[in-house]
């Protein structure tokens, strides 16, 4: 069984880790009240903050995945209800389900050829088994091939830049917002660039935002998308600035002069600070169909994207697109969108993405 | 838009043709690549399942006759259902009382804003109706300015509150319209997942307190299969009277708008098909179809234009064009009036037989066009008339001032010669044009 069984284990640490910190929590109350203990409560404390963290985050991942879960884990439950023994009807139903959840056609096409293969090879005939199987053979497509860096790589001398680009309505501004967020949480000097000049009201937006999470603010309107980020990188050097977030317009991947407009915005960065754009963040709607493949293969083309950010999963959609768009384009999810607060996005972790997704299930 | 899927459905035509009648045996292929071309592009599916088996049935039980050859019976049948799937008549919007409300709901990023104001613009300009936008998004940071500019921009009122209560706001803004003499109402309202109860409760509140006309679900067309879920959340909670799908004009294969209707019975008024302010158009089923099966959108063209051009100009110029008298300033204005029709891409598509003949990925840089311009700009106005007497010093001169290359400007007058002689080619009875 493979990987199956390591994420059986998985998900079996995690909530070990969830029950164990409840008990925990308890204990350093009672601890509390005894001041002799007082330095011992507080390096436990410190430890106890690591964990506490892992275990907000699981929780986070077990809520905005909620509704996807009930969804799909339910239809898949219910396949196996419904048929007990692995038949044609069975895969064609499969296939449906994975279908609608956005997994992409030529994936599942390829999943459901090499699901049969397995099948008849193991000679499986239980629908309960064959459930931990495909869960198993879903996460192979996505870890498999080389090994992407869901880290945010962080220039050593001087700003680290991180460039946002998407299609329209996608959610880049409010990313960029709650990314704003994270970061000065950790200390850092974040400055926010509004670099989309097109849509009216971006740049109050981006502004509102930068206000509210107490973040340095360079924009102009009705200006050259590249000459404010120009500006705004001299401004970020002259202000030791730790981290930039370059806001970009929206922009349909089909839309050549849009896309030459983001590769002269992606060519001032380079020249103005070397290895910059350390980042370029692709930012995808979790709700978007087939086009989303065509949306990471044209923007891949145009930037050096570094990798995806996944939005608005706290709806219905499944996100099943990251899987297609690791496989047919190889880029990594490195943030997810779980709701709507700031402290909603989460660095992506496959495995508490599966825990969320799956946990119903085993 | 619907290119690829068009494509992969008439390659699978053409394998029909030739074959002396259809049977189960030779419309399998067939049948195979149309589904897989419709789940590709998002279309539900479920309805994917009910669309080819309906095909299949209808296929095996058509009457081939002597006079029709059985890809023709095939694609008629395809073409049929396509009209049925996408609703089969055209719905207008609401437009015969004497004061209308019209809301708009959405998921967050849908386009809900700018899409009010293309409403508002279409309104005033095809309906004569004095429209009043409602800023109801109080929550996404700057949306009241955002719709404030696109107001602006277009010169049509936008009524804001400061104010925490939107069905308050709303009713504000109704009797403003009142009081100032507007006549149709467009609430936009903030960006909400179907799940969330607290916000869905918001709308609901309006459309209980508030008689409206329209209630208006604006989605983006490139979403995937959950689209299904958002659309039946908001009906349910909702009654929408319509949907209005966004950012057609990107490479999606628009999926949405086949499963939309045939299973919400919600019928699609507009698609949004440009950034620009006028992007917005009607949908008619009937035109859809044929857009997929590549058979052309002669009649949206024709309107397109219509609203543009007018009909006078065009008979002067296309005399001008017949005596060989077309000189480069008929073609700046040809070009100009061109150019206000939006994206040229966007009409090429709709020609007919515009994929087989490679039209459907022309990709025109707006900046070229912009050079064209600009040359033929940096000429006197007695040069335009007479481009032969343009030699090389003239010819530097214009490339100075229009800071194009001497190249381009040669390569400019190459092109219009050729164009003239085609048009006397034409005009002469000599060369049919391609359509």
């Amino acid at each position: 069984m493979g990987l199956f069984s390591k994420f059986k284990n998985i998900i079996k640490k995690k909530e070990e880790i969830v029950k164990e910190e409840e008990n925990n929590i308890e204990e350093v109350i009672e601890e509390k009240t005894e001041e002799t203990f007082e330095k011992n409560v507080k390096s436990k404390k410190k430890n106890k903050k690591n964990v506490l963290n892992e275990v907000e985050e699981i929780k986070d991942y077990d809520k905005g995945l909620k509704k996807t879960r009930d969804e799909f884990v339910s239809k898949l439950n219910f396949l196996g209800i419904k048929y007990t023994k692995v038949s044609e009807e069975y895969f064609e139903e499969l296939e449906s389900i994975l279908i609608m959840a956005d997994i992409g056609v030529n994936t599942v096409m390829k999943f459901m050829d090499k699901l049969k293969a397995r099948v008849k090879h193991e000679n499986i005939t239980d629908t309960e088994y064959l459930k931990e199987v495909i869960v198993d053979e879903l996460l192979v497509i996505y870890v498999e091939g080389e090994s992407l860096s869901d880290k945010i790589k962080m220039n050593e001398k001087g700003p680290t830049v991180i460039l946002m680009v998407g299609v329209n309505g996608v959610g880049k501004t409010t990313t960029i917002a709650k990314l704003a967020h994270k970061y000065k949480s950790e200390g850092k000097k974040v400055m926010l660039i509004a670099g989309d000049t097109f849509r009216a009201g971006a740049v109050s937006q981006l502004e509102i935002w930068a206000k509210r999470t107490d973040s340095e603010f360079y924009g102009q309107e009705e200006s050259d998308p590249a000459s404010v980020v120009y500006d705004g990188l001299v401004k970020a050097k002259k202000d030791n600035v730790d981290i930039v977030l370059i806001d970009t317009a929206g922009r349909l991947q089909n839309k050549v002069n849009l896309m030459k407009e983001l590769e002269k915005v992606n060519k001032v960065i380079a020249t103005h600070i070397e290895g910059a754009p350390q980042e370029t963040l692709l930012v995808i709607d979790a709700a978007t169909g087939q086009n989303g493949i065509m949306q990471a293969k044209a923007f891949k083309e145009i930037t050096n994207i570094t990798g995806i950010v996944l939005t608005k999963l706290d709806g219905t959609a499944k996100g099943g697109i990251v899987l297609a768009i690791k496989e047919e384009v190889n880029l990594p999810v490195k943030f997810v969108g779980l709701g709507e607060t700031m402290n909603d996005l989460k660095p992506f972790d496959i495995e508490n993405y599966i825990y969320g997704l799956f946990k119903d299930m085993i | 838009m619907f290119e690829y899927m068009g494509d992969r459905i008439s390659n699978a035509i053409k394998n029909i043709r030739g074959m002396g009648k259809i049977t189960e045996d030779n419309i399998n292929d067939a049948m195979r690549e149309i589904r897989m071309a419709l789940l590709e592009a998002d279309v539900n599916y479920n309805v994917v399942k009910e669309f080819v088996a309906s095909v299949k049935e209808k296929s095996l039980g058509a009457d081939v006759g002597k006079s029709l050859k059985p890809d023709e019976v095939f694609i008629k049948i395809v073409k049929d259902e396509l009209i049925s799937l996408l609703g089969g008549e055209y719905e207008p919007l609401s437009t015969s009382e004497k004061f209308e409300v019209i809301m708009l709901c959405g998921l967050q990023g849908s386009g809900k804003t700018t899409t009010a104001g293309k409403l508002a613009n279409i309104l005033r300009k095809k309906y004569q109706r004095k429209p009043l936008l409602i800023a109801g998004d109080i929550y996404r940071p700057a949306a009241i300015t955002q719709l404030q500019e696109i107001g602006e921009s277009l010169n049509i009122p936008v009524f804001t509150e400061d104010e925490k209560n939107v069905l308050k706001i709303v009713n504000d803004g109704i009797k403003y319209a009142q009081e100032n003499n507007l006549d149709y109402v467009i609430i936009d309202t903030a960006g909400r997942l179907q799940i969330d109860e607290n916000l869905m409760q918001e709308l609901k509140d309006i459309a209980n307190n508030i008689s409206l006309n329209e209630v208006l679900l604006v989605i983006d067309a490139m979403m995937g299969q959950d689209a299904i879920n958002v659309i039946t959340g908001f009906n349910e909670a909702l009654n929408l009277t319509g949907c209005i799908l966004t950012k057609m004009d990107g490479d999606t294969k628009g999926g949405v708008a086949l499963s939309l209707r045939h299973l919400t019975n919600v019928p699609i008024k507009f698609v949004g098909d440009s950034e620009k302010l006028d992007g917005l158009s009607e949908f008619y089923p009937t035109r859809m179809a044929e857009r997929i099966l590549d058979m052309g959108d002669i009649l949206s063209i024709a309107e397109k234009v219509e609203g543009i051009i007018s009909e006078d100009d065009a008979k002067e110029q296309a005399k001008k064009m017949q005596r060989g008298t077309f000189d480069l300033e008929d073609f700046l204005t040809t070009f100009k009036q061109i150019k206000k029709l939006g994206p040229l891409e966007n009409i090429i598509k709709m020609l007919p037989q515009a994929r087989s003949m490679g039209l459907n990925n022309v990709s025109i840089n707006p900046k070229d066009m912009a050079h064209i311009e600009a040359i033929i700009l940096s000429m006197t106005p007695y040069e335009r008339k007479h481009p032969e007497i343009l030699k090389a010093t003239r010819k530097q001169r214009i490339a100075q001032g229009s800071g194009r290359s001497v190249e381009e400007v040669n390569r400019l007058l190459k092109q219009f010669e050729a164009m003239k002689d085609m048009m006397k080619m034409m005009s002469n009875g000599k060369m049919k044009m391609p359509f």
